[in-house]
């Protein structure tokens, strides 16, 4: 497995089916996870519950899959929209320059004065907290390191003899960029959205987590774990480790894909 | 010295606008909330059977009568003077809590911002310049999981592992239950800080080390490097790569004051730390706009802060930007 291609799109396709599978099933498990037994509560990790049961006697792993589910959707919704946002003002900033640059950069600079966790609070409270408010939140705070990359790129493409002379040549803005741009920005703009994908899926757990974004009564992994820290004391540690760790792992796995891709684009590591 | 001079008054200006940008745009996202802060501080019930009147006072305690562009004129007016208002649920001036708050965290978190660079930095050039080798595999590894770790979870694992199960540490607070804040040791303080740090600089550190890696990388395949290897040159390390990486590592050092804040809110949250972070999950669940206005302003006022002291540094540390030969 020396060949990095070949190792990263074998990496790809084993991260794109565990994906799916975990948030099918999570999908298929969110109605029956909720479910409350009191003759099974508080089991310790098993055979008949892999990561336990709480104090209510769900079970966990079923929980925690509906949870991942759930972040898993958000996540990728979120990293849609976040950088839909950034593709479209990052290249308004270049194409157009002048004040539209100078007002774009600069709530570029100001959201990120804000640091994430208290910007998408502030805006999860705008909204009334809730699913719209995390969605809201997360994609509002996450898009302007992209924008700023894209506004680099497109800025240097748009100075490129091709694309000066396609223009002199007489195609129009949306030709020009159609043909000609995206192409150029197709990879980096992908790479940058899976790298939104891990950040996305963190701040909404840590949102929801505050009590900021998910109701309690909806399987998410925030709320999973905010509940798990009423227990700790009396050393219920299964109630945290599995969800988190999963948690971990999900991310993670995006992580190593976008980390991977960003590697293979990049010229000067892609032959390593 | 004259174009640094010039440079300072111009991002000094930068930020003063921005800051006023920070300060409306966090208004009028607090103003936009349809949570009704009568209804969450008050409680449904207790609004019930309150008389008109009563609930009257209290919609005039809460600003909710007064419209919007008055009141943040207002506000501005009297925060141009020093006056952030009142702290609707801690009844004390808004800049005495948050003083009081830092004075709380402030050890905790520079312990944790000075070990997060630190470690990172060490970690990073250690990767950097053995690339491909097991501590290049080891260290990038780490860092990918850390990175992708919640931090509140983090921190739930080492109060899991510290506290419940070794019992070595304390379970949360910033000194122990039941004793005057006179009375608390500075021994007392650190153990309870301990683990909030630990959480912070650990989670920073995993992305500090990853940048200066590929910094290191960029610099070990310079052809300046590959000259002084011709030359025979000892310690190539020390002169050139740590050289080579100082201006990239400042950027990152300061850049991540905003990250380690925003870090603190969760961790602190998770150790009941009173610590800054706690008031602002505070304030926005209770709806206390002018704390966390005030919050949102003084965090950001850091952010930036932190961001001009390392565009200064930039002219102490490379003679190039001092003389006004290069930008950055």
């Amino acid at each position: 497995m020396k060949n990095r291609r070949k190792s990263t799109l074998l990496l790809v396709i084993f991260a794109a089916l565990a994906l799916c599978l975990v948030a099918l099933a999570g999908a298929l498990m969110a109605s029956g996870a909720g479910i409350a037994d009191f003759t099974r509560k508080n089991l310790p990790p098993g055979w008949g519950h892999l990561f336990g049961t709480d104090w209510m006697g769900r079970d966990m792993l079923g929980r925690t899959l509906a949870g991942l589910s759930l972040s898993i959707r958000i996540g990728a919704l979120t990293a849609l929209l976040s950088g839909g946002l950034s593709l479209a003002l990052g290249t308004a900033c270049a194409v157009f320059g002048g004040w539209v640059d100078g007002c774009i950069s600069w709530i570029v600079d100001l959201v990120m004065g804000i640091p994430h966790i208290l910007l998408i609070i502030l805006i999860s409270v705008a909204c009334g907290r809730g699913f719209w408010g995390v969605t809201l939140g997360v994609v509002l705070s996450h898009w302007t390191s992209l924008a700023r990359l894209v506004r680099e790129e497109t800025l240097q493409l748009w100075q490129a003899p091709y694309i000066r002379m396609a223009r002199q040549l007489g195609a129009s803005q949306g030709e020009v960029f159609r043909k000609h741009l995206a192409p150029h920005l197709f990879p980096q703009f992908l790479t940058g959205v899976i790298l939104q994908f891990p950040h996305a899926i963190l701040h909404e757990a840590s949102v929801t987590f505050l009590g900021f974004g998910l109701s309690p009564e909806q399987p998410a992994i925030g709320v999973i774990l905010s509940e798990s820290m009423g227990y700790l004391a009396t050393g219920r540690w299964w109630l945290a480790l599995f969800p988190g760790l999963s948690l971990v792992l999900v991310t993670a796995l995006f992580a190593g894909v976008g980390e991977r891709m960003r590697l293979l684009l990049a010229p000067a590591s892609a032959q390593e | 010295m004259k174009h640094r001079l010039k440079f300072t008054a111009r991002k000094l200006v930068r930020i003063a606008l921005l800051l006023l940008g920070v300060s409306l745009a966090a208004f009028l996202l607090m103003d936009a909330s349809p949570l009704d802060p009568l209804q969450t501080n008050v409680g449904q019930a207790a609004l019930g059977s309150m008389s008109q009147e009563q609930a009257a006072r209290l919609e005039e305690y809460w600003g909710m009568n007064t419209p919007p562009a008055e009141r943040y004129l207002n506000w501005l007016r009297d925060a141009l003077r020093g006056d952030f208002g009142t702290s609707l649920l801690y009844r004390r001036p808004v800049l005495e809590v948050i003083g009081q708050r830092i004075s709380n965290s402030l050890g905790m978190l520079v312990c944790a911002w000075v070990l997060s660079g630190v470690l990172g930095v060490a970690l990073g050039v250690l990767a950097g310049t053995r690339r491909g080798r097991w501590p290049d595999r080891l260290i990038r590894g780490g860092c990918l999981v850390v990175s992708s770790t919640p931090s509140f979870w983090l921190a739930l694992l080492l109060l899991m592992i510290f506290s419940v199960w070794l019992k070595v540490l304390p379970i949360g607070f910033s000194a122990p239950v039941g004793t005057e804040t006179a009375a608390v040791t500075l021994g007392e303080r650190l153990r309870h800080a301990l683990l909030p740090a630990l959480t912070l600089s650990v989670t920073g550190a995993a992305n500090i080390a990853l940048h200066t890696r590929e910094k290191v990388a960029d610099v070990l395949d310079s052809d300046y490097i590959l000259f002084a290897r011709a030359r025979g040159e000892a310690h190539i390390v020390c002169r050139h790569v740590l050289r080579g990486v100082a201006l990239p590592a400042l950027t990152l050092q300061f850049a991540s004051v905003g990250e380690l804040i925003g870090g603190s809110v969760l961790a602190e949250q998770v150790f009941s730390f009173p610590g800054l972070g706690q008031a602002a999950v505070a304030a926005g669940l209770g709806s206390d706009m002018p704390l966390l206005l005030g919050i949102t302003v003084v965090t950001a006022a850091l952010v930036f802060g932190g961001s001009l002291v390392a565009d200064l540094l930039y002219g102490v540390v490379d003679p190039r930007i001092r003389r006004g030969e290069a930008k950055i």
